[in-house]
């Protein structure tokens, strides 16, 4: 921070009792204190992005890259409508940013977005925690002044917070009515998307070539069908998959009867539709660093990962084949049903934050809703 | 793709010399390609005219070649090795175009070599500026306006269509070398015309000038199967305009959105497609305008480059390794991250510190050039520095500099320049640019007002200004009364985050850097280290690549082996360059393999000493006294090595725990460097040395040379290099010379005129041969000679500029057994433990001692590899208490039944020829003298002294040819010798153009003389211009003037000067002379040879006895 600045003291208390000291930005917490599950994210840029993707709900945000906020913000750059993430933590919130298309700078957003955040915090340390321990409770907020409180009630809090295992956070980032985007209705396909937690990349890049009927999470597939759709889209979305209930049960009802495309938690959402299961990962991928191999076709695509499950390979082998897999880890990334037309990957083909290279499995969506299997995934 | 099974042995060629635009990062490259080809069980054959290289070990290749990089050797070198495959994208520009020449002359086909890495068409694509325009346009990416001239009448046209400002840039150069901007039409006359004669195809483009842009750089890695990754990013804190070379660069980009820096990045890529870069690395330079974002590509290297070895250090992502094992057929995802180990190559480093990089010049050598940077690079290195943030890293890279920078402190430089003076000077790209701006926001000139002068970006102006903001805080805080002790722990911790060194904050406060640094661990204040991990701390890291910064947590884990430190050379500059590095990196290799573990710090990202795998420790750290002491008290090491960094470590010898400091002694290094007790030293052995005195004041320097006599010597104590030393020959001369040193800023720094650090006078020995000594000498006493080299040019060149012979061709057994004798026991009293350099002056038979330097010298690694003895690595193991005897039996010490051998190889001469950055500095007097200037250098080795000689004129770019007309002018004395010479040469066919009393002597010796010109008198001269003239018409193949007395070594420096613009091959004495028309003769009759080191070496039996 500022030299010359007088910044507000905080701190930050992890579930284990770790305890970090620095200044407090952003918005102030509702009763002094953020909580919320700590996860970071290795990006070197797209901190906006990332801070307005739903799929953080309910998660308090670390960005490993030291300099956050140097290019500013703009209303471009929005995700969605609101920031679902519950805190941000960063080494050093630029003073003064500088990019042409900036509206605005970082800490105004933070506060316009009622989003708190702690600066001045040796996020490397708090990363190599997070790395062995896996994502953690974790509190923070002011420590002296106004809106005050201290240690033991960070600490506190820090232990009390449930963290995202068994939680429906998707509830809370759906939207309560159906809307329309992409193009005009008769020019191009048409598809229903579920809305787990809908990125607006993903509905810019289904807008190219389709009308886009984006309905609530709770759908249910008659629904869906009576729009009768080319195709089926189950976004990305915050938390456990097992929490998507009826959503589930929708897809279900859908496999077989339209061809479908899930990204992220509608990846995890699918397996388990079809059978399989998920597991919670050590630690989750965030970053926009992740290489991930198209096994149809060996080649090698840097991705946009977030997310802290994963989907067993074997539990759905008996109907769909991996079709990506992360480099890293060798973490089932992708699959494809045999049978029928669809498929799904677990990183984010969107970008925005991240590399491109992965926007071809939008194409491959459009194909196979023409019923194109050369470029399709089945 | 797995690993070709159709490859068995590869040829990689080096970058040769180090010039400026091409200096060791490409060592650093070279040597990765050596080491990663061997392991995979390729056969490597190498060859690179630079002897001062790591890559040029034995060790490092299977066929080593130190010949000179020129299509006709090389191709001798293909026809006798038959490689199945030319790897030439490591080597720089130069392995870059003679690869290509190779091509057009058939000569990979014709014998089947494969050309992989790039191909011919990609090369030619990246390289030929208007080719890439038309590639990059042809995929709807955006270039600067251009157009492409050939001739000054096309260049004509081409401005009335593109209007001024433009950028001029000739096809197929260097580091930007012919390259400028004009903004007006007589400057455009001017830029032009020298970009044409630049361009070896007398091309140049013609460019819409959009300096002041931001600049950015990519560096991509591409494979066989289109997987392509970005390395790193680079942001120039420098503006369009100013070459990323010469350009404070900062990784990762700082100041783009995700959105515009992926856009960026799709456009790297389809770039690199378009090309057809196959494999490897490349990197990809961009320009935007600030005020739209309107992206446009500057230019694209296929292959290795300076930033690559800045995108390695800076990532821990290896790119030469990679690029090298991508070349023979791997896919990015089938080669580890072997950072990590457990993850692919093929993935993006993503980084959680800030690094930058700041270019080191050496103007001041320059007598005569503007300082101004430009389009053209200039700068001689660069350091790098590591912190968590900008502020941090830019304080740490301003004190890496060794150039008196506490930091980012511009002093009061600048005080008594008005506020606009002092904007309008930040508009102009210089060296001191960066201070000027941190004086400019010290006394509160808004970063508006800042940017629109020098258009550096806001992002970075507000940093910088955090730091001046800070020391602002520091002061008020000193202004209050408060001192050093009452800093609180917080206000400690804050400076130390912002990156304030201890002796910057002392300064603030008044006081001394101990007290800085006491009160500052009395806070319980000090650094924790940090890993570079390619990850950002994602996954576990192995490689022990450290920073130092001060967070909550320590990443250092405890070792309890015994640990060295070795400590490097820092930022490469004109004197102390690769050839420390080169010593250093053999001490790590000597001692790890001996059992310790080794820890390198150092600051230079160009190195192979800063590679995460030379040492098992490495932190990338600023060489001062603080860094160094808490790196000592982090790691609690057995011994410190600070005698093979040249005078960076040495400097700080004094001042760090004594019983650490392996081998020689402070106190004798002192001893030696000290002018009176080195006195007392020669007296004692009853050494003769040239007359001479020490003077603190221009007064008692008259006294001086009054009892020694002009001409005279003049040099400031504690300098490299030579640095500001002078030959007078009068009282005036004298006077202005101790002025000079009196005034002269970076002087003050490096030693300057003060009692403690007086000024040196001796009397100058005039025609004298200069020999230089390198000895290892350990704790028992028992001392081997190393190597005598004898010095072509005569004593007043400064040893690092003029070519050495090793044997001496030309000294009697009797002058070396005296050399030899005064060298052991100099060694001896100065009780040496490892190496000394001892420098000599031949006049007349007698042996007169110049200096000695009880530490390695620059020429070691040339003695190295003329005689086959690991000198380095010798060293370190002698400094860490091995004993000779020792060494000898282990092997490591090369013995011939039982005995040490004498250093002389039999039947092997060995040349060692300076390589000097003239041609880059067309405004300076190229005049040759004490002062070192020059940047590299080459090695020739042959059988007989002529041929060695002849290829390392031939390596140093000299065209020699076996025949055509000579101009010769001769001192008298060097007449009857140099009729011998001319007799030999016009034996060999040549014909002569002389001056007047040479022509007198050639006539007398019955020679016939084609022409006559008059001798110059000085460079005005307009009979100056005929022999001139003469020269660059090239009617002239061959110059030889030797030199006599002071006005004749300015004319030899300007013949010299002619002959090195237009490449006509110059010879100074009459020995190098006879050696050259010797070696012509057996040039004649026998093509150059071709031998690998490992032949040579194992072919002579070294000769005892000498
Ligand atoms: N059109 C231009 N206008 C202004 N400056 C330029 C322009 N093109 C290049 N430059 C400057 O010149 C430098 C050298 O140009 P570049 O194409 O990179 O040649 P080199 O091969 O020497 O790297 C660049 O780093 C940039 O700062
Ligand atoms: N007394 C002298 N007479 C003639 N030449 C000298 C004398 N002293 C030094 N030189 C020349 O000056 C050069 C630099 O001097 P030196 O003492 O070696 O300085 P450095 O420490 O820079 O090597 C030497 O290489 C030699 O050519
Ligand atoms: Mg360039
Ligand atoms: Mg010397």
């Amino acid at each position: 921070m500022s030299a010359a600045g007088t910044p507000r003291a905080a701190a930050l208390v992890l579930a284990d009792g770790s305890t970090f000291e620095g200044e407090a930005i952003g918005a102030t917490p509702d009763g002094g204190i953020a909580t919320g599950e700590v996860v970071f994210n290795t990006a070197l840029s797209g901190y906006q992005e990332v801070l307005t993707d739903p799929s953080y709900a309910g998660q308090i945000i670390t960005f490993t890259y030291p300099h956050i906020g140097n290019y500013g913000t703009t209303a471009d750059d929005d995700e969605s409508r609101a920031a679902f993430a519950r805190g941000v933590i960063v080494r050093d919130l630029a003073r003064r940013h500088s990019n042409w298309r900036a509206e605005s700078d970082l800490d105004s957003f933070l506060r316009a977005k009622g989003l708190a955040g702690i600066a001045a915090i040796d996020t490397r340390r708090l990363t190599r925690i997070l790395r062995d321990a896996g994502a953690m409770g974790g509190a923070f907020g002011p420590i002296e002044g106004d809106g005050a409180t201290d240690l033991a009630a960070l600490t506190a809090a820090a232990a009390a917070e449930p963290g995202t295992d068994g939680v429906d956070l998707v509830s809370q980032v759906t939207t309560p009515e159906a809307y329309r985007v992409g193009l005009e209705p008769g020019t191009g396909k048409h598809v229903v998307a579920f809305d787990l937690g809908v990125k607006r990349a993903i509905l810019d890049q289904l807008g190219r070539f389709a009308t886009v009927d984006v309905v609530p999470a709770s759908t249910p597939a008659a629904e869906v069908l009576a729009m009768n759709p080319d195709g089926v889209f189950l976004s990305n979305g915050p938390g456990d998959p097992e929490m998507l209930g009826g959503t589930i049960d929708a897809i279900r009802d859908l496999v077989g009867q339209v061809p479908m495309f899930g990204i992220c938690l509608g990846h995890q959402a699918l397996a388990l539709a079809l059978g399989g299961t998920t597991e919670k990962l050590p630690f989750g991928h965030h970053g926009s660093n992740h290489p991930v191999r198209d096994e149809t076709t060996g080649k090698v695509e840097i991705t946009a990962q977030n997310h802290n499950f994963a989907v067993v390979a074997d539990s759905v082998a008996h109907v769909a084949d991996v079709t990506h897999i992360n480099l890293n880890d060798g973490v089932c990334q992708g699959m494809a049903l045999r049978d029928e037309k669809v498929f799904s990957v677990q990183h984010h083909p969107e970008a925005s934050p991240g590399p491109h290279d992965s926007a071809y499995l939008f194409d491959r969506f459009n194909a196979l809703m023409e019923g194109d299997t050369e470029n399709g995934a089945a | 793709m797995p690993r070709r099974d159709d490859i068995e042995s590869i040829l990689i060629i080096g970058a040769g010399p180090i010039v400026i635009g091409q200096a060791c990062e490409f060592d650093y490259s070279g040597t990765q390609a050596c080491k990663v080809l061997r392991e995979d069980g390729y056969r490597v054959i190498l060859a690179n005219s630079n002897p001062a290289t790591i890559m040029t070990d034995p060790d490092f290749a299977d066929a080593t070649y130190i010949e000179p990089l020129d299509r006709q050797v090389l191709a001798r070198i293909i026809e006798t090795e038959k490689p199945d495959a030319l790897l030439p994208t490591l080597g720089g520009q130069t392995a870059l175009n003679l690869a290509m020449e190779l091509v057009e002359d058939g000569v990979l086909e014709r014998n089947g070599v494969e050309l992989i890495g790039a191909s011919a068409d990609a090369i030619e694509t990246a390289e030929n500026r208007e080719k890439f325009k038309e590639a990059m346009t042809g995929i709807g990416m955006e270039v600067p306006r251009s157009n492409v001239a050939h001739t000054m009448d096309q260049a004509r046209v081409v401005i009335e269509e593109i209007g001024l400002p433009v950028v001029i840039r000739p096809a197929y150069i260097l580091g930007g070398r012919g390259t400028g901007i004009a903004s007006t039409m007589e400057e455009f006359e001017h830029v032009a015309a020298n970009g044409l004669a630049a361009s070896p195809i007398s091309e140049i483009l013609i460019e819409e000038s959009i300096a002041g842009w931001k600049e950015f750089e990519l560096e991509v890695m591409r494979d066989h199967a289109d997987n392509q990754v970005i390395i790193c990013s680079i942001e120039n804190l420098d503006p369009m305009g100013t070459h990323t070379g010469d350009s404070i660069t900062v990784a990762p980009i700082q100041t783009l959105s995700d959105k515009e820096y992926q856009e960026m990045r799709d456009d790297a890529f389809a770039c690199l497609r378009r090309v057809g870069v196959e494999t490897g690395g490349s990197n990809v330079q961009f320009a935007v305008e600030p005020a739209t974002g309107r992206r446009v590509i500057i230019e694209m290297n296929p292959r290795v480059s300076r930033s690559s070895a800045l995108a390695s250090k800076a990532t821990g992502f290896p790119i030469a390794k990679i690029a090298a094992k991508l070349a023979v057929g791997y896919s990015l995802d089938e080669i580890p991250n072997d950072i990590t180990e457990k993850t692919p190559a093929s993935f993006e480093p993503t980084i959680d510190y800030v690094v930058t990089k700041i270019p080191r010049w050496a103007f001041e050598k320059f007598p005569g050039t503007s300082g101004k940077l430009g389009t053209s690079m200039q700068s001689v290195g660069e350091v790098m520095a590591i912190g968590r943030t900008f502020p941090e890293s830019v304080q740490k890279a301003c004190r890496s500099l060794e150039q008196g920078h506490t930091g980012l402190d511009a002093g009061g430089r600048w005080d008594g320049l008005s506020d606009d003076e002092l904007l309008a000077a930040t508009a102009v790209s210089t060296a001191d640019r960066l201070f000027q701006v941190a004086a400019a926001l010290a006394r509160g000139l808004t970063i508006d007002q800042i940017h629109d002068a020098s258009k550096i970006d806001p992002w970075f102006l507000d940093q910088l200004s955090i730091v001046t903001e800070e020391r602002a805080a520091l002061a008020e805080v000193a202004l209050q009364g408060r001192g050093l002790a009452d800093l609180s722990r917080a206000e400690w911790r804050r400076a130390k985050q912002l990156g304030f060194s201890d002796a910057q904050v002392a300064d603030v406060f008044g006081a001394s850097e101990a007290d800085a640094r006491a009160a500052r661990i009395a806070n319980g204040v000090i650094p924790t280290y940090k890993t570079v991990d390619t990850c950002a701390a994602e996954f576990e890291a192995s490689t022990p690549y450290h920073y130092s910064t001060y967070e909550d947590e320590n990443e250092v884990s405890e070792s309890d082996r015994d640990k060295i430190i070795i400590l490097g050379s820092g930022p490469n500059r004109i004197g102390q360059g690769i050839e420390f590095d080169y010593c250093c990196v053999h001490a790590s290799f000597a001692l790890r393999d001996a059992g310790f573990e080794t820890i390198m710090v150092n600051c230079n990202p160009e190195t192979v000493s800063t590679d995460y795998d030379t040492s098992d420790r490495l932190y990338f750290e600023p060489l001062t006294y603080e860094d160094v002491m808490n790196i000592v008290e982090a790691e609690r090491p057995v011994g410190i090595i600070v005698s093979l960094g040249g005078q960076t470590p040495l400097k700080l010898a004094d001042a760090l725990p004594p019983e650490l400091v392996l081998g020689t002694s402070p106190a004798s290094i002192d001893a030696a460097e000290d002018r009176d007790q080195w006195a007392s030293v020669c007296a004692r052995l009853d050494i003769p040395q040239p007359a001479g005195g020490t003077a603190s004041s221009p007064e008692e320097a008259e006294a001086v040379a009054e009892r020694i006599g002009f001409p005279a010597l003049v040099r400031p104590s504690y300098v490299l290099g030579g640095r500001a030393m002078e030959i007078v020959y009068d009282t005036d001369g004298l006077i202005a010379a101790m002025r000079a040193m009196a005034v002269d800023g970076s002087l003050g720094r490096e030693g300057g005129l003060s009692a403690e650090r007086p000024v040196l006078v001796d009397r100058f020995l005039e025609d004298a041969t200069e020999v230089d000594v390198d000895a290892l000498r350990d704790a028992t006493g028992a001392a081997i000679i190393g190597g005598v080299m004898e010095h072509v040019e005569e004593a007043g060149v400064h040893s690092g500029d003029s070519a050495c012979v090793l044997p001496p061709p030309n000294l009697s057994a009797e002058v070396i057994r005296v050399i030899e004798g005064y060298t052991r026991q100099i060694a001896e009293e100065l009780e040496v433990v490892g190496l000394i350099n001892v420098q000599y002056a031949v006049k007349d038979g007698q042996v007169f001692v110049i200096e000695a330097n009880p530490r390695a010298s620059r020429t070691v690694p040339f003695v190295a590899k003329a005689t086959g003895r690991p000198l380095a690595k010798l060293a370190s193991r002698v400094m860490a208490g091995a004993t000779l005897a020792d060494l000898a039996t282990e092997g490591l010490l090369p013995t011939a039944d039982g005995e040490i051998p004498g250093w002389a190889p039999e039947g092997i001469w060995a040349v060692k020829e300076a390589v000097l950055p003239f041609n880059r500095f067309p405004e300076s007097d190229a005049l040759l003298g004490p002062e070192m200037r020059s940047t590299g250098e080459v090695m020739g080795i042959d059988v007989t002294p002529g041929l060695a000689f002849v290829k390392s004129q031939l390596a140093a770019g000299q065209k020699l040819e076996p025949g055509g007309t000579v101009f010769l002018s001769l001192a008298d004395r060097d007449k009857p010798a140099g009729m011998e010479v001319a007799g030999l040469l016009a034996e060999l066919g040549f014909s002569f153009v002389a001056t007047a009393g040479t022509a007198a002597a050639l006539r007398d010796a019955g020679l016939d003389v084609a022409r006559e010109v008059t001798k110059i008198v000085d460079g005005e001269n307009t009979d100056a211009v005929t022999a001139l003239t003469l020269i660059e018409s090239g009617e002239v193949s061959l110059v030889i003037n030797t030199p006599r007395g002071r006005g004749a070594r300015a004319d030899g420096a300007y013949i010299r000067t002619a002959a090195a613009q237009t490449g006509v091959a110059l010879i100074t004495t009459v020995a190098a002379a006879r050696a050259v028309a010797r070696g012509l003769s057996d040039w004649q009759d026998s093509p150059l040879e071709v031998r690998s080191l490992q032949s040579v070496h194992a072919t002579y039996t070294p000769a005892s006895g000498i």
